[in-house]
């Protein structure tokens, strides 16, 4: 219980000081330190789940399970690279004088409340506090996202805002839906009725139509914020106009969040519903996204932009597994998400440095990264390479699982992720190439960028490929389990 | 239709019913009139109209029921969407200047018309929930889907970025009305946590308006269409 507290208290503790703190200038260090501290919490937290399965906290409002311990210590990780990968990149911004140092006060406050939104959605047993996190994430990020204050960057966070408001304003209505089938269920308990357990225990009893409707508005609304076509108008958006760090966590994290909240309302809506209903819906949802997304991945012309689209269609490719349930392809979908989170934000750490060092976002100005600074050019190339499915890289091995389980189980949609893929690769292959090599005319940077964050993912993403933990294993296993239905 | 109270009551419960059935109609008709409104110091004040409704159906609703929470989340929604909230967003539309500004090109009678096929449609959608439930407000489920749908529609045909904003908050208003109907309400840690997100958010966008202000002179929106797939 001690870890949990720790590991919420600690960025709520670096939100507060680092907004009235007088440390302006350390503030980026001190930034990485409570992000730290963060993640030391949060290990300490896993070790203790691993060692005495499922908890459950503070008058049963917190719970930790299999499903949700590995995204809680991979939030905390990426978390604290993220802030390692923003210390130099944000100096440099400033030298670039694109920002004030005024202005990094707010970025950096906001940043812990960010996280603190995030390990609370993950690690809270009440899908009503789930949901107040989740918005929260929203209200943190949105003034994240215009902190240029450039016209592109306000239109961003104006859209990212008004449409994962109502977005969420849906899930809401879902919310209260669940509750209300609780009661019912549970009769008059008032606060337990919302609490994930109890609802999970009595899930057989839940009134089917209710929940069938509960369910359409929960997926639209926690769907906006996964980025599930065709909702995901303000993904792109928001991931090229916000500063790269805070692409990084939407992506690799914020995504992979409201993805988990979908998998928890899907496990109640299996369990009332005894249907294929859900899956369905997971399954559709996501076999357009990644469809979709790969047609625009060609239109792009702005590397964050391009990126952003690469994570709507790997997310769609996770939610399209957890659609197809059983155990193989949840295990799958898992792993998928673990991957392409470490994968996606080491991509983006590399992608900032390019775009400062071009002093513009746009591809074609972006030449011959390896001339200039190796390391960069070849972390965004490897980072392709590995979030393009190549072995050995972790996604392979996710997306081989996911295609081998759709071609035995869904044999329809073998052909659509195939040529997606082959689609996705062609487009990004080929863009990066140019950018990774040939001449170039770019700048050298004020401050050295971090790149130790770049190459500790892209060897997690290596290792996940060539051999999975046995405890990591373990754990997707028992979520497999609690969530695979049929 | 049995009624849980005695029958010397009745009289009491029936002009309780009556009341609340009315407060339904009144946020039904106020949600209309939002849709049809192009002024914007006009529809801050109907939202202030809307709050307010819905404060005294939850005041109602507590006494009626003797649910103390329900007491609580009743002041609250005073304090919060009749009080605070209006009052921000007076002080805003006065700091921005745009007091007098009214929507351009907004067609009522097409939004109207839209927004009656949208009520029948909530209407057909609750159906299965207000059969289940056993509250005394159940046929107003129905009405909350309306007013959240209606603010959505809201929502789409306002160019003006406080308009948007406005029918963000009706949605929410639509919703906690919607879960009173429904259940009495939602636990209070979350009603809580959920007023404090609409606090937030306020704030936020408060921020933002004269960001957007600052940079483009107006709170038109069109101004901010440059993004897309465009580039």
């Amino acid at each position: 219980m001690i870890e949990l507290v720790l590991m919420l208290a600690t960025p709520a503790a670096g939100a507060t000081v680092l907004a009235f703190g007088r440390w302006r200038r350390h503030a980026p260090e001190l930034n990485a330190v409570f992000s730290f501290a963060t993640f030391l919490a949060a290990s300490a937290l896993t070790v203790r789940v691993i060692g005495q399965g499922p908890q459950l906290l503070i008058g049963e409002q917190f719970y930790i399970d299999p499903f949700n311990v590995f995204l809680v210590a991979l939030t905390a990780f990426v978390g604290l690279t993220t802030a390692l990968f923003s210390r130099p990149y944000m100096r440099i911004e400033i030298a670039h004088g694109r920002i004030t140092a005024a202005r990094l006060r707010l970025y950096h406050s906001m940043y812990q409340l960010f996280m603190l939104t995030m390990l609370a959605a993950l690690t809270t047993n009440n899908m009503g506090l789930l949901w107040v996190s989740l918005e929260a994430a929203t209200l943190s990020t949105v003034l994240l996202v215009t902190l240029y204050r450039t016209p592109r960057s306000l239109e961003a966070g104006w859209k990212y805002f008004i449409l994962c408001g109502v977005g969420i304003a849906q899930a809401l209505f879902g919310t209260i839906l669940l509750y209300f089938a609780a009661e019912r269920a549970l009769g008059a308990e008032g606060v337990t009725a919302l609490l994930w357990t109890h609802l999970d225990g009595v899930k057989s009893q839940l009134e089917p139509a209710v929940l069938a409707l509960a369910f359409v508005f929960l997926l639209v609304g926690y769907g906006t914020k996964a980025g599930l076509v065709p909702l995901h108008s303000w993904l792109a958006d928001a991931h090229a106009e916000g500063p790269t760090p805070i692409s990084a966590v939407l992506s690799g994290l914020l995504l992979n969040v409201a993805l988990y909240a979908i998998v928890r309302c899907k496990v109640l809506v299996e369990g009332s519903l005894h249907s294929a209903l859900p899956s369905r819906m997971l399954m559709g949802f996501g076999i357009a996204s990644v469809a979709l997304a790969s047609v625009l991945l060609w239109r792009q012309r702005d590397i964050k932009r391009l990126f952003a689209y690469s994570s709507i269609e790997h997310m769609g490719l996770a939610t399209f597994a957890f659609g197809m349930g059983g155990a193989v392809a949840t295990f799958a979908a898992l792993l998928h998400m673990t991957v392409h989170s470490l994968t996606k934000s080491a991509i983006f750490f590399a992608t900032g440095h390019a775009a400062q060092k071009a002093g513009s976002q746009r591809m074609e100005d972006i030449r011959g990264l390896v001339t200039l600074s190796p390391t960069v050019g070849w972390g965004l190339m490897l980072g392709t390479l590995a979030i393009l499915g190549l072995p050995p890289f972790g996604v392979f091995a996710s997306e081989f699982l996911i295609l081998t389980t759709a071609m035995r189980e869904q044999p329809w949609a073998i052909p659509i992720l195939l040529a997606a893929l082959g689609l996705a690769f062609a487009a990004i292959f080929g863009r990066v190439q140019s950018m990774v090599f040939g001449e170039t005319n770019m700048r050298r940077l004020p401050h050295a960028p971090a790149l130790l964050p770049v190459f500790a993912h892209l060897a997690l993403v290596l290792l996940l490929g060539l051999y999975v933990p046995p405890y990591l294993a373990g754990w997707y296993e028992a979520a497999a389990r609690l969530i695979g239905g049929h | 239709m049995t009624d849980p109270l005695l029958p010397s009551a009745a009289i009491h419960v029936a002009i309780d019913r009556q009341l609340l059935d009315a407060c339904a109609a009144l946020q039904l008709l106020i949600a209309f009139a939002m849709l049809a409104q192009r002024r914007i110091v006009s529809l801050v004040n109907l939202l202030a109209a809307q709050g307010a409704v819905l404060a005294a159906a939850t005041l109602l609703l507590a006494w009626r029921t003797g649910q103390g929470h329900l007491y609580v989340s009743g002041v609250l929604t005073l304090a919060l969407k009749v009080a605070f909230l209006p009052w921000l967003l007076h002080r805003l539309i006065d700091r921005l200047e745009v007091r007098f500004d009214a929507e351009p090109a907004l067609n009522v009678s097409g939004n109207l018309l839209a927004g009656l096929l949208v009520v029948v449609f909530a209407f057909g959608l609750a159906q299965p929930i207000t059969h289940l439930a056993s509250t005394a407000m159940r046929n107003a489920i129905g009405i909350a889907l309306g007013v959240v749908l209606l603010a959505f529609l809201m929502m789409i045909t306002r160019r003006k970025a406080i308009s948007q904003v406005i029918g963000f908050l009706s949605m929410e208003n639509g919703l906690f009305f919607g879960a009173m109907s429904a259940t009495y309400g939602m636990p209070m840690v979350v009603e809580l946590g959920v007023a404090l997100d609409v606090l937030v958010a306020m704030l936020v966008l408060g921020v933002f308006f004269f960001q957007i202000r600052e940079q483009f002179d107006s709170l038109d929106l069109h101004h901010l269409e440059s993004l897309g797939e465009r580039r």
